[in-house]
């Protein structure tokens, strides 16, 4: 256990594991994406209540299921940074973050252009969309607090305390945001707590849900390779890379 | 007599900012010593100070007080310690006596007002202890922050340059309750850039060479 | 100077603690703020002035006000309280004393605890005690004076905890202000949605208990864990 965890936090490791694993989960992404797509749009069937809108779900629950993950996974990796100080975990840390942020920026998108249809407006407080719109926000300043203190070991430990500082108020936020939601709003029928979805409905979503994390998974693994590089270009195996 | 110092690191590194400030380092501080760490500016000084205070882990070797790393008998050692940063840790807005009341017993000590006095006269501030820090020059509040010697009776003293802003006098009284210090059996590691008149009775550290 | 040449300390070096360098600690910053005197002042007139803008901006109409004062009031003094925020550890870490704390033998989350206690005293409870005048102003129903307090001055007293990790976090950083409201702000939405909820419920004629009740477990919650974030927050910005 010992040395596989010293092993993860060397770069030069985690820069060779980096690039075996990533073309899997490029692959993973390429195939399941475009399939999720045709069969989301093109396949299923339409919904008897609204029609050919609500396939904007496609979008709007894989999207906002990885806004979550992602900061999940960012707190995850920043406390592997805190206990064990692992640099790599920060690195993963920091280019998670304008992935998250993204994802919950096209969640809210999204989720504002089903509104149109369905509402008749593009920005109602319910109560899935004002919690992702807050997320937004912390996603934001985890972002702008690591941008304050530039490049270096002060900022990366704390981002990391912000990040979990966060990560146990998410929760909190989604739960007071909720209680919100009933004492202002009669329930109205939300994105996605539906009755029962068919099968044809909700095959197309998992394998969408399934590419998102893929290229998620992908993504971050590209990113954490540059920020291997660029972190450690003064150590000998990157300049052994290099020539 | 027990030993009443006892701080050794051995096989020291840091590194910040994917920079290393010093390798292989090791020093020994017990009873007695009296450790002068030179080194150009950005050389690591205050960050060494950071490393002996248990403030920061270092990145590679140990720092052991009394056997014990660091980390783990931290509550101990600070009970031994008495720091006097490059900030002195005096507010502007009490008065001197006040900053040193705090001070005391921020440190974990009782603190009487004969005591409180005993030690602002001893730094020459005799007839200022209800004056507000902020109408005092920057000397005297350096020597408010070093009236802590006088009063919180602790052996290992780490101080990080404690000569800046203090006058000729000043100075003296200081280099002598310094050597002072460690002929009763206590230990000093400060940074700085001054020269002892008794220079045979300092260690010297250079920093930033090995690197 | 004397020549002190035995080498020997005037002070006894009796142990204290730490209830007694709690209360050297409370005794610290309660002088440091009746010196700086506009600490005490400044967020309540702050909070005066930007109710006053409401009616100007909005409507002097009393049952339009009525219906956003519960709201109003909460959002006023929880800016009031973040304003507060940003000097709470920035006097402490340029002169040096934080450092004095976190180098002492007693542990640094309770030490934060007590400023944090301070803090509170001097802005969250006045702010809890003149929010009725304020609320007369915006014509607030009778029913919700009571859960207007309470929910602010058990809610207050979460804001400063969450308040000041944010702050321990941004000390160190030259312009921390407006950064500081950006990693806070989400993070108190809870406590403004419990708290304005306790006071619509009250005036509505329900019961503003279980808001008030939700409030207090926020500030448990963050009496148990803040501390410890401020102090880690602490080392980071004075260590490094």
């Amino acid at each position: 256990m010992w040395t596989f965890v010293h092993k993860l936090g060397s770069p030069k490791w985690s820069y060779a594991i980096c690039g075996r694993l990533q073309p899997f989960f490029w692959v993973a992404a390429l195939i399941l994406l475009p399939i999720g797509t045709v069969w989301s749009l093109a396949i299923s069937p339409p919904d008897y209540q609204m029609g050919d809108s609500y396939r904007i779900i496609y979008v709007h629950v894989p999207s906002a299921i990885l806004a979550q993950s992602v900061f999940v996974a960012m707190a995850l990796a920043s406390a592997v940074f805190l206990i064990w100080k692992i640099k790599v975990a920060d690195m993963a840390a920091s280019v998670m973050a304008p992935f998250g942020a993204a994802m919950t920026a096209l969640g809210l998108f999204s989720g504002s252009l089903w509104g149109v249809p369905t509402w008749g407006t593009w920005w109602t407080w319910d109560a899935r969309l004002t919690s992702m719109l807050i997320q937004l926000f912390l996603y934001i300043g985890v972002i702008a607090l690591r941008g304050a203190f530039g490049r270096g070991d002060q900022g990366a430990k704390a981002v990391a305390v912000l990040t979990l500082v966060g990560v146990v108020n998410i929760p909190i936020i989604k739960y007071s945001v909720v209680w919100w939601n009933t004492l202002h709003q009669p329930a109205t029928f939300s994105l996605t707590e539906r009755p029962a979805m068919p099968a044809s409905m909700w095959m197309p979503l998992l394998v969408m849900v399934l590419g998102f994390y893929a290229l998620f998974i992908a993504l971050t693994l590209y990113r954490l390779r540059n920020e291997l590089i660029r972190r450690e270009s003064r150590a000998r195996w990157v300049q052994a890379l290099a020539d | 007599m027990a030993v009443k110092v006892s701080l050794r690191a051995s096989r020291l590194a840091c590194e910040r900012d994917d920079r290393w400030l010093f390798r292989a380092l090791d020093l020994r501080v017990e009873d007695g010593d009296i450790l002068r760490i030179e080194g150009a500016n950005g050389s690591g000084k205050t960050t060494l100070l950071k490393l002996l205070t248990g403030q920061l882990p270092p990145t590679e070797g140990r720092i052991e007080w009394h056997g014990e790393p660091l980390a783990r008998s931290r509550e101990a050692f600070l009970s031994q310690l008495l720091y006097v940063g490059h900030a002195p840790g005096v507010s502007a807005a009490l008065t001197a006596q006040e900053n040193l009341a705090w001070a005391a017993a921020m440190a974990g000590v009782r603190a009487p007002v004969p005591d409180l006095e005993r030690a602002l006269e001893a730094v020459g501030l005799a007839g200022f202890e209800d004056i507000p820090a902020r109408q005092l020059s920057a000397g005297q509040r350096r020597r408010i922050a070093l009236a802590r010697l006088e009063l919180v009776p602790r052996p290992l003293w780490i101080l990080d340059e404690p000569f800046t802003a203090i006058d000729r006098e000043g100075v003296a009284w200081l280099e002598r309750r310094l050597v002072a210090h460690g002929d009763a059996g206590g230990a000093v590691v400060m940074t700085t850039h001054h020269t002892f008149h008794a220079n045979g009775r300092v260690d010297s550290l250079l920093l930033g060479e090995a690197a | 100077m004397s020549a002190n040449s035995g080498g020997s300390t005037t002070g006894r070096g009796e142990e204290i603690g730490l209830w007694a360098g709690c209360v050297a600690q409370v005794r610290r910053e309660l002088k440091i703020a009746r010196r700086r005197g506009g600490d005490l002042v400044n967020p309540l007139m702050f909070l005066a002035l930007v109710v006053v803008l409401f009616p100007l901006g909005i409507s002097p109409e009393p049952d339009l006000l009525a219906s956003v004062a519960p709201g109003l009031l909460w959002v006023a003094a929880l800016l009031a309280m973040l304003l507060s925020l940003d000097g709470l550890f920035r006097g402490d870490h340029e002169d040096g004393s934080l450092e004095q704390m976190l180098l002492s033998p007693l542990p640094l989350p309770v030490l934060c605890l007590a400023k944090v206690v301070v803090h509170w005293l001097l802005t969250g409870l006045p702010l809890a005690l003149c929010a009725p005048l304020l609320g007369v102003l915006l014509a607030l129903p009778g029913a919700g004076y009571l859960a207007l307090m309470l929910s602010l001055a058990l809610g207050t007293a979460t804001l400063s905890l969450i308040g000041a990790i944010g702050a321990a976090l941004t000390v160190g950083l030259p312009r921390g202000g407006v950064l500081l409201s950006l990693l806070v702000l989400p993070l108190y939405i809870p406590v403004l949605i419990f708290g304005a909820g306790a006071v619509k419920a009250a005036i509505e004629g329900g019961m503003a208990g279980p808001a008030l009740a939700l409030l207090g477990a926020l500030l448990a919650l963050a009496l148990a864990a803040a501390p410890f974030a401020i102090a880690g927050g602490l080392r980071i910005s004075v260590n490094g």
